[in-house]
C-alpha cells in the first residue's frame, strides 16, 4: 500500500510553494485584495508558464493531463499564500465541465485557450446545490433567463460556464445580449465572485450535459475548497507558533506557556490528519468513482469545521493583533471562512452525505 | 417540531428536574397552579438533570434551571407594574430606526444614540447600577433585571459601557468630591464620552507591565508612552489612563489612574482597521501631554487597585447576557423565516435547533449567576473571581451565537456589504437583511476571547483566585 505523495508530486508543490512565495507576499496580495474583480495578470501569466491553468487539461489539447490529487496539492499552496488568482474557476471546474459535457468542437475551441492561461472562465453552479429567494437559471430555446448568484472566477471572465436548474450546463460569453453583470464583494478579497442576470440571454448547450456531469463538477470545487483550507490553515498554525516564539508577557514567551502550548498542539492535531481526508477525496475523484461523491462531501464539510477551529484558535493565540489589518491574519481567516460557505456549508453538505449513504429521507 | 419549551421543575426525592406530559407545551412551571397540574399528570414522567435536552418528534424540550421553592423569584405586584412602567417608556421612547438597526447588527447613528441616552437620564434610568445618591437607580436586583430583559427584548441598543460601567463607579466610589461634581453629570447625560487606557503594546496580558510614564512636574504629570486597542478614541473627550509613576517599586505598587482630557496637546489617536474591515480601534500617543494632578484618582501608586475594581465590573459586562438573549430570540425568527434548499424551515432543522437550545441552556445559567451576583453585591459580597467565569462563558456564548448566525446565512454569509454595515446604503442588500452583518459579527466577535482580559488569563484567575492552584 502506497499512500504518499509521489516525487514527481511534491517537486511539483514546490515549485508552486516558490513561485507563490517569490511572486505573491502578504504586501502583494494586499494590492490585489484591493482591486478583488482585476485578474493579477502578471502572476496568472507566471502561473500559466508552470502550466497551472492546463494543469487538468489534457495534453491533446494543451494540457498537461494531471490528475485531481495534483490539482489539489497545488490550490493547498494556493491556500497556503492566500494567492489571488482564478483558479478554481479556470484550471478546475471549466475545464471539467468542458471535458465532461462539451462537445469536441466546443473542447477543442476553449480547452487549449484555458490551458495557455489565455482566458478566464467563470463558473455558474450554486443554485444547483441550494437555491435561496429568487434565484436560480431556467433554459429556454438557446436562451437562459434567471439569476446565478456566487459566480466563481466572476472577474474578467471570457467565458462562463452555467447550470441551469434542468442540470444542463450552458457557455455563455460576458458580452451576450440580455446579461448584466455585477461585481459581489465578499469577506474574502483574494477571490472574485459576482451576480449574472439573464434576460433572454443567447447561450450555447453543453450537449452531453447531465445532473451527474453537473455533480461532478460541484464534487471538484469542494474538493479543492478543502484543499485551500488546508494550505491555509497550515500557514496559519505555523504563523501563530511563529508568533508565540517571538511575543513576550509576564517576562517571557508566551508559547512557554502551557495555556498557548495547547492551542497550537491542538490545531495540528485537528489539521495533520484532515490533510490525508484530502488525499484521498482528491485521489477518488479520477480513481475511486464509487467513493468520490462522498468522500468529496466528506472533506469539504471537514475541512470547514477543522479551518474554522484553526483560523480562530491562531487568531486566539496572535492577541489583538490576530485581527488587526496591519498584521493581514485576517486574510487567512476570511479565505478559510470562505471556502466553508461557497459549493455549499458544511451543515448543508453533510445533510448529502447522509443522502448518499441511505442515512435521511 | 413545533416549540422549543422551558420545562422547570424540582423533584424533591431526586433533586433532579422531571419531565412529562407537559413537553410541547408553553410550559411555565414558576407558577403554582401550572407546577401542581403538571405534577398531577407527570406519572409518566423522566428524571434528567438540569442543562440537558430532550427531543421526540415534535418538541425540544430545553431544562432550564431548577425554579423550584427552593428559590422565590415569582414576581411581586410591584414588580409587574414596575415591567409595565418599563414597557411603556421604551415603547414611548425608543426610536425604531436604532432598535431595527440593533436587530440587523448595524451599529446605530450617533445623534440618535445620544438623544436616547439623553431621554434614559431624564427619567433616572441611565445609571442602572449605581447608587442613588449619584444619579443611579437604586433599584432591586429584581428590578434592574427586569429592566435588562426588557431593554434587550425590545432590541434597545447598548449604552456605551466606558462612562457608565467602568470609569463611572470608580470616580464615585474612589474618587473626590471635585472629580464627582466635574465628570459624573458628564458620564450621565451622555456629553461626555470616554475610552479606556489600559493596554500597552507590550502589556495585554502582562498589564501591570506597563510603561507609559507619569512623571511629576510642580502640579502636573508630564505623560509619555502608547496605548492601544483604544476603542472609539477617536470620539472620546476622555481618556481613563494607568500610567506608571513609581519605575523602582514592584510592577503593580507603582500604576496611578489618570483622567486625561483628549484635547490635552501632545495626544495622537492612529486608527486601527479590524478584520470586519471597519474602524473602532486606536492608537492612543502621549509625547510630553501635560495633565493636572488633580485628575489622579485617589493616591499615587495604587491605581492598580481601581484598575481591578473596574476589570471586574468590564467583565461582568462583557458576558452580555441581555444582548445574547436577544440574539437567540432573533435566531429563532430568523429560524421560522429562513428556508433550506427543499423548502423546509431552518427551524425544522433539529441539528441546527438543537444547537441553538444548548447555548440558551449556557445562557439561562450565565443568567442566574449574573442575578446571583448582584444580589450578592447588594448584601456586600463584592463578586470578585467570578466575574472570570462569566467573562469566559458569556464570550463563548456570543461567538457561539455568531457562528449560528453564519449557518443561517449560509450563501449570503459572503457578501461584504460595508454601506449596509455603516447605515449609508441606498439600494437593497444582497440576501435577506440579517444576513448583512453576521459575518462582520462572527470575526469581529474573535475579539471577545481576547478583550477585557483574554480568556486563557482568565482561566489562570479562576485557577489561581478560585480553586488555589
Amino acid at each position: 500500500m502506497e499512500f504518499a505523495l509521489s516525487e514527481e508530486q511534491r517537486l511539483l508543490q514546490d515549485s508552486v510553494r516558490r513561485f507563490l512565495e517569490q511572486n505573491s507576499p502578504l504586501d502583494k496580495v494586499r494590492l490585489a485584495a484591493g482591486n478583488t474583480h482585476t485578474v493579477q495578470r502578471s502572476l496568472w501569466a507566471g502561473a500559466s508558464e508552470l502550466g497551472i491553468p492546463g494543469m487538468l487539461i489534457p495534453e491533446d489539447f494543451g494540457g498537461m493531463g494531471l490528475g485531481f490529487l495534483d490539482a489539489a496539492i497545488v490550490y493547498e499552496m494556493f491556500g497556503r499564500y492566500v494567492a489571488p488568482l482564478p483558479f478554481l474557476g479556470t484550471a478546475v471546474m471549466a475545464p471539467l465541465a468542458l471535458m465532461l459535457a462539451g462537445s469536441e468542437a466546443q473542447q477543442e475551441k476553449w480547452l487549449p485557450k484555458i490551458a495557455a492561461g489565455e482566458i478566464i472562465a467563470g463558473v455558474a453552479v450554486t443554485e444547483s446545490i441550494g437555491v435561496r429567494e429568487d434565484a436560480g437559471v431556467k433554459a429556454g430555446k438557446g436562451t437562459l433567463t434567471g439569476k446565478a448568484l456566487f459566480v466563481i472566477d466572476w472577474a474578467e471572465a471570457d467565458l462562463y460556464i452555467v447550470a441551469d436548474s434542468d442540470h444542463g450546463l450552458h457557455l455563455v460569453l460576458p458580452g451576450a445580449k440580455g446579461l448584466s453583470r455585477r461585481a459581489l464583494d465578499t469577506i474574502d478579497k483574494t477571490r472574485s465572485v459576482g451576480e449574472l442576470v439573464f434576460d433572454q440571454v443567447s447561450a450555447e448547450p453543453l450537449p452531453r450535459s447531465s445532473a451527474d456531469a453537473v455533480a461532478r463538477v460541484i464534487d471538484a470545487g469542494r474538493v479543492m475548497l478543502a484543499s485551500d483550507t488546508l494550505g491555509a490553515g497550515q500557514m496559519m498554525i505555523e504563523k501563530a507558533v511563529a508568533y508565540a516564539g517571538e511575543r513576550k508577557q509576564f517576562g517571557r514567551v508566551i508559547g512557554s506557556f502551557q495555556a498557548v502550548k495547547h492551542l497550537c498542539a491542538e490545531m495540528a492535531a485537528a489539521l495533520e490528519p484532515s490533510r490525508s481526508l484530502v488525499w484521498y477525496a482528491a485521489h477518488a475523484l479520477d480513481e475511486v468513482p464509487g467513493d468520490a461523491r462522498l468522500m468529496a462531501c466528506h472533506a469539504k464539510s471537514h475541512l470547514s469545521e477543522v479551518g474554522r477551529f484553526v483560523a480562530r484558535t491562531a487568531t486566539e493565540v496572535h492577541g489583538g493583533m490576530g485581527f488587526t489589518d496591519l498584521l493581514g491574519l485576517h486574510y487567512w481567516f476570511k479565505r478559510i471562512g470562505f471556502d466553508r460557505q461557497l459549493l455549499g456549508g458544511p451543515e448543508l453538505v453533510r445533510l448529502e452525505a447522509a443522502h448518499l449513504q441511505g442515512w435521511a429521507a | 417540531m413545533d416549540t422549543v419549551v422551558d420545562v422547570c421543575c424540582r423533584d424533591s426525592r431526586r433533586g433532579n428536574i422531571r419531565i412529562g406530559p407537559a413537553m410541547g407545551r408553553e410550559a411555565d412551571l414558576s407558577r403554582p397552579t401550572f407546577r401542581r397540574n403538571f405534577l398531577k399528570e407527570a406519572d409518566n414522567s423522566v428524571f434528567c438533570p438540569p442543562g440537558e435536552i430532550h427531543y421526540n418528534k415534535n418538541t425540544i424540550t430545553r431544562i432550564v434551571a431548577a425554579k423550584g421553592q427552593q428559590m422565590d423569584i415569582e414576581l411581586t405586584k410591584e414588580d409587574d407594574a414596575f415591567r409595565a412602567e418599563v414597557r411603556r417608556f421604551i415603547s414611548e421612547k425608543l426610536p425604531r430606526e436604532l432598535a431595527e438597526r440593533e436587530t440587523v447588527g448595524a451599529s446605530g447613528e450617533r445623534g440618535a444614540l445620544r438623544r436616547w441616552q439623553k431621554d434614559l437620564h431624564e427619567k433616572g434610568w441611565v445609571a442602572v447600577n449605581w447608587p442613588r445618591q449619584y444619579g443611579g437607580t437604586g433599584w432591586t436586583p429584581m428590578q434592574k433585571h427586569i429592566f435588562n430583559e426588557e431593554m434587550a427584548a425590545a432590541n434597545a441598543p447598548r449604552l456605551s459601557p466606558f462612562g457608565l460601567s467602568m470609569v463611572g463607579p470608580v470616580i464615585y466610589t474612589f474618587g473626590n468630591e471635585e472629580q464627582k461634581k466635574q465628570h459624573l453629570p458628564g458620564i450621565l447625560s451622555g456629553d461626555v464620552w470616554w475610552c479606556q487606557g489600559y493596554s500597552e503594546p507590550g502589556s495585554g496580558s502582562d498589564l501591570a507591565s506597563l510603561r507609559t510614564r507619569a512623571v511629576r512636574q510642580g502640579d502636573h504629570y508630564i505623560v509619555n508612552g502608547q496605548k492601544i486597542w483604544t476603542s472609539y478614541a477617536h470620539e472620546a473627550d476622555w481618556i481613563f489612563c494607568l500610567v506608571r509613576t513609581d519605575e523602582t517599586a514592584k510592577p503593580q505598587e507603582g500604576i496611578s489612574f489618570l483622567l486625561i482630557d483628549m484635547k490635552t496637546p501632545g495626544i495622537e489617536v492612529k486608527p486601527i482597521i479590524s478584520i470586519d474591515g471597519l474602524h473602532h480601534l486606536n492608537e492612543v500617543f502621549f509625547t510630553d501631554v501635560k495633565v493636572p494632578v488633580t485628575n489622579r484618582i485617589g493616591d499615587e501608586n495604587k491605581g492598580w487597585t481601581y484598575a481591578k475594581f473596574l476589570l471586574v465590573n468590564e467583565r461582568t459586562g462583557i458576558a452580555g447576557v441581555p444582548e445574547s438573549k436577544r440574539k437567540i430570540a432573533h435566531l429563532r425568527k430568523i429560524a421560522r423565516q429562513e428556508r433550506l434548499g427543499d423548502g423546509t424551515a431552518l427551524a425544522d432543522d433539529l441539528a441546527f435547533m438543537t444547537k441553538l437550545s444548548e447555548i440558551e441552556v449556557k445562557l439561562t445559567g450565565l443568567e442566574y449567576t449574573n442575578l446571583r451576583i448582584v444580589a450578592d453585591e447588594v448584601a456586600g459580597r463584592p463578586a470578585g473571581p467570578s466575574s472570570s467565569t462569566l467573562k469566559i462563558v458569556g464570550t463563548e456564548v456570543q461567538q457561539a451565537l455568531s457562528e449560528l448566525a453564519v449557518e443561517a446565512a449560509a450563501f449570503y454569509a459572503m457578501p461584504f456589504q460595508r454601506e449596509h454595515l455603516m447605515g449609508i446604503a441606498n439600494e437593497a442588500p444582497v440576501g435577506p437583511a440579517y444576513a448583512v452583518s453576521v459575518t462582520s459579527a462572527y470575526n469581529f466577535g474573535r475579539a471577545a476571547s481576547i478583550y477585557g482580559g483574554s480568556n486563557e488569563i482568565q482561566r489562570n484567575v479562576i485557577a489561581k483566585a478560585v480553586l488555589g492552584l
